[in-house]
């Protein structure tokens, strides 16, 4: 089912002061493909949860429409939306059984009990908790939990599967097991499925479209791997990525990019200060490199090093570049490293504003 | 661990609360249990010292006594009406209250005060709201059913110099508003099923805040989330209530019926409040005599033994409901 949000708005009354009020989510819209598993990926009050409950119909949106194929679905209340929704803490009926809590919305539904139990033995097999049915919530893992409110949220063969912050109450290693388990499962079903996160990890992995969002704004669609080569601004930069992306005050002069006193390379656009962000994987030692750092320690971890250095001009306290473990890093008598920089790792954004990107005019050729 | 050598501080700071149980807990308990074995146990005699034989004879003098029956009658009676209609009640008010978002500290207030009203005091305001006579704006000197009652003015010669009407307690007003006969409903010669209806009326109404309050606390500490998944799963209201509220909110479904019955067999001051220590209406004391009013009437005729086998009999009453309660919630409680 393709779903497409026009102009959706929701504001909210601030707290204390009935005039004054929050925007949430702001003019919202998008479309999102038939059968494609969507993330919605922003810091803690970006307004993707708010984004979520609209589609549910849990919240009711200021402005704006919300469709579910051809189907206008703003005003339709939650159960005849044909929405499945896993809570962030799952929220299992505590006093019945597993199989009770999958049972639930057939029930409702008011299907023969023929129906009602094939289906819920079907849905049980798919996300593997066959062996659970007769348990109670309490007795289960936070992993098996998660598996029976997935299965009571795609019993009823919603149109759309909501997920709300997934994988946040599971640990580090069930995290990784359990996002594979949901990509598997909306692969099988094939169901449109939109799920809220802000870890950019778990976003990047699993979906197949990633929204960024931030206050209320969207500020990229596209898929994991286009936005975090192709950030459009300097929060979407910064958000993506592990170890994240190195930013560093700089100027554009005469066509040249510099990091402080660095000449870094030919950059075709109006003379400006910026903001250069590069990203970890994009510092290549060499000493005909015009980035010159302070070292302070390598970190050896296997496979690369991570070499921790400063430099007057970088945003954050330390930089972070990341280099395979082979190669021997030899800091000057001074202790300072040179780096060249891997043009497809290195983006330049306004230093004001919204911290727009910045493309050389010549497209990058020198 | 609490350090051993510091023990009798702990004592120390426990003996007050240890000392008054002790006296007037623990003590008073025992005796009762003792004096309940003693045949023919009379208090002065004892304290001069006379011996009594151990035996069972004030149980059967209890049972064999006259109105006994009728007391237990009454008293299980009252708390079979009573405790499920006010625990329903108190139910279905907790989750109106919750639901409302309007005024609900208003209602609440309102559905409060009877909690901090003296039962006595409530009790006199119904039996004059339950009385033949009392005070209304209906006037019924039109009125020419069996019950009117005409104040006849007469003058010293002892002539008839006319007739006011005096009108009828309220909720006879309001039947009479109704287009229905008025009924007597505590006065002498009412029946049993209308002194009855007073009482349960009386009761549940008393009974209510304390249930309702109870309720409301565990309907707030509901997680929101129930609800909405529920909404996500398509769920009636009528089924959110008995397959949602309901089991969430068991365990103190649970507290307030046992707490109920227990309440239901000590009753004994809503009949004082509504009929006065007579414990029926005028002309036949004693008709909605409870166990606790059989155990005070033995009291004070000094009948000890009497008092205290009669004590024991409706502990092990309450024993047995609650353990039955107990049971019934074990299956049915999801805690």
């Amino acid at each position: 089912m393709k779903v497409k949000l026009e102009k959706l708005t929701k504001r909210f009354p601030t707290r204390g002061n009935k005039n004054e009020e929050v925007i949430a989510v702001n003019e919202f819209d998008f479309e999102i493909p038939d059968g494609k598993l969507i993330g919605l990926l922003g810091p803690s009050g970006c307004g993707k949860s708010t984004t979520l409950f609209m589609l549910s119909g849990l919240q009711k949106p200021t402005s704006g429409k919300i469709f579910f194929g051809d189907d206008d679905v703003t005003g339709l209340a939650p159960e005849k939306r044909g929405v499945g929704l896993v809570f962030q803490n799952y929220a299992l009926y505590p006093h019945m059984t597993v199989k009770q809590n999958i049972m639930f919305p057939l029930q409702n539904m008011h299907l023969p009990k023929q129906e009602i139990i094939r289906r819920t033995e079907e849905v049980a097999q798919l996300v593997q908790i066959d062996e659970l049915l007769d348990r109670k919530p309490s007795e289960l893992s936070g992993g098996q939990q998660q598996r029976v409110a997935i299965a009571r949220a795609l019993v009823k063969q919603p149109r759309v599967l909501l997920l709300d912050e997934p994988l946040s109450n599971l640990d580090a290693r069930l995290r990784l097991q359990t996002r594979e388990e949901i990509r598997r499962i909306q692969r099988e079903t094939k169901v449109t499925t939109i799920f809220v996160t802000h870890d950019q990890e778990e976003a990047m992995s699993i979906s197949d479209l990633i929204v960024v969002m931030k206050k209320g704004v969207i500020q990229q669609i596209d898929e994991p791997q286009k936005v975090y080569d192709n950030p459009v601004n300097l929060f979407v930069s910064k958000f993506l990525g592990t170890p994240p992306i190195n930013v560093f005050k700089g100027k554009i002069e005469d066509n040249t990019l510099y990091i402080g006193e660095d000449k870094i390379m030919k950059f075709k656009a109006d003379d400006q200060e910026v903001f250069v962000g590069i990203r970890p994987e994009g510092f290549i030692v060499s000493p005909k490199g015009g980035l010159h750092c302070q070292l302070k320690n390598i970190e050896v971890m296997g496979r690369d090093s991570s070499i921790v250095s400063t430099h007057p001009s970088a945003d954050s306290p330390i930089i972070r570049s990341i280099i395979d473990s082979d190669l021997k890093v030899q800091p000057d008598e001074n202790g300072v490293v040179t780096f060249d920089v891997r043009k497809n790792k290195i983006f330049v954004f306004k230093a004001e504003g919204e911290n727009e990107r910045i493309y050389a005019e010549d497209g990058g050729k020198e | 661990m609490v350090d051993s050598k510091k023990g009798w501080k702990a004592w120390l700071y426990l003996a007050p609360a240890i000392v008054l149980l002790l006296i007037f807990t623990v003590w008073p308990i025992i005796n009762t249990v003792r004096i309940a074995f003693l045949e023919g146990y009379q208090p002065m005699e004892a304290i001069k010292g006379v011996q009594y034989n151990i035996g069972i004879g004030n149980f059967s003098d209890v049972i064999a006594y006259p109105k006994f029956l009728d007391v237990l009658k009454n008293t299980l009676l009252l708390t079979v009406l009573t405790v499920p209609i006010s625990c329903f009640l108190a139910l279905i008010i907790a989750v109106f209250l919750n639901s409302i978002v309007k005024f609900s500290k208003l209602f609440q207030t309102i559905y409060f005060l009877p909690y901090v009203t003296n039962s006595i005091a409530i009790g006199m305001v119904f039996s004059m709201m339950f009385n033949i006579v009392g005070h209304s704006s209906v006037n019924v000197a039109e009125y020419t059913g069996s019950l009117t009652i005409y104040n006849q003015f007469v003058n010293d010669a002892g002539q008839t110099m006319g007739y006011t009407a005096q009108s009828w307690g309220y909720i006879n007003s309001m039947l009479i508003a109704l287009g229905l006969n008025p009924i007597n409903w505590i006065n002498a010669g009412s029946s049993y099923t209308a002194n009855m209806a007073v009482m349960v009326i009386y009761i549940v109404w008393n009974a209510l805040p304390f249930k309702i309050l109870i309720l409301l606390g565990g309907l707030q500490s509901v997680n929101k989330q129930y609800y909405d998944a529920a909404k996500i799963d398509g769920a009636s209201r009528g089924r959110v209530f008995w397959r949602i509220t309901v089991p969430l909110l068991s365990p103190m479904i649970a507290y307030v019926v046992i707490t109920g019955f227990i309440g239901g067999f000590k009753e004994y001051s809503s009949i004082v409040g509504v009929f006065g220590d007579t414990m029926g209406p005028a002309g036949s004391a004693g008709k909605l005599n409870t166990m606790v009013g059989f155990i005070y009437d033995a009291m004070s005729g000094n009948r000890y033994g009497r008092a205290s086998a009669a004590a024991l009999i409706l502990f092990a009453i309450i024993m047995a409901v609650t353990l039955v309660n107990l049971y019934v919630s074990k299956k049915r409680v999801h805690y």
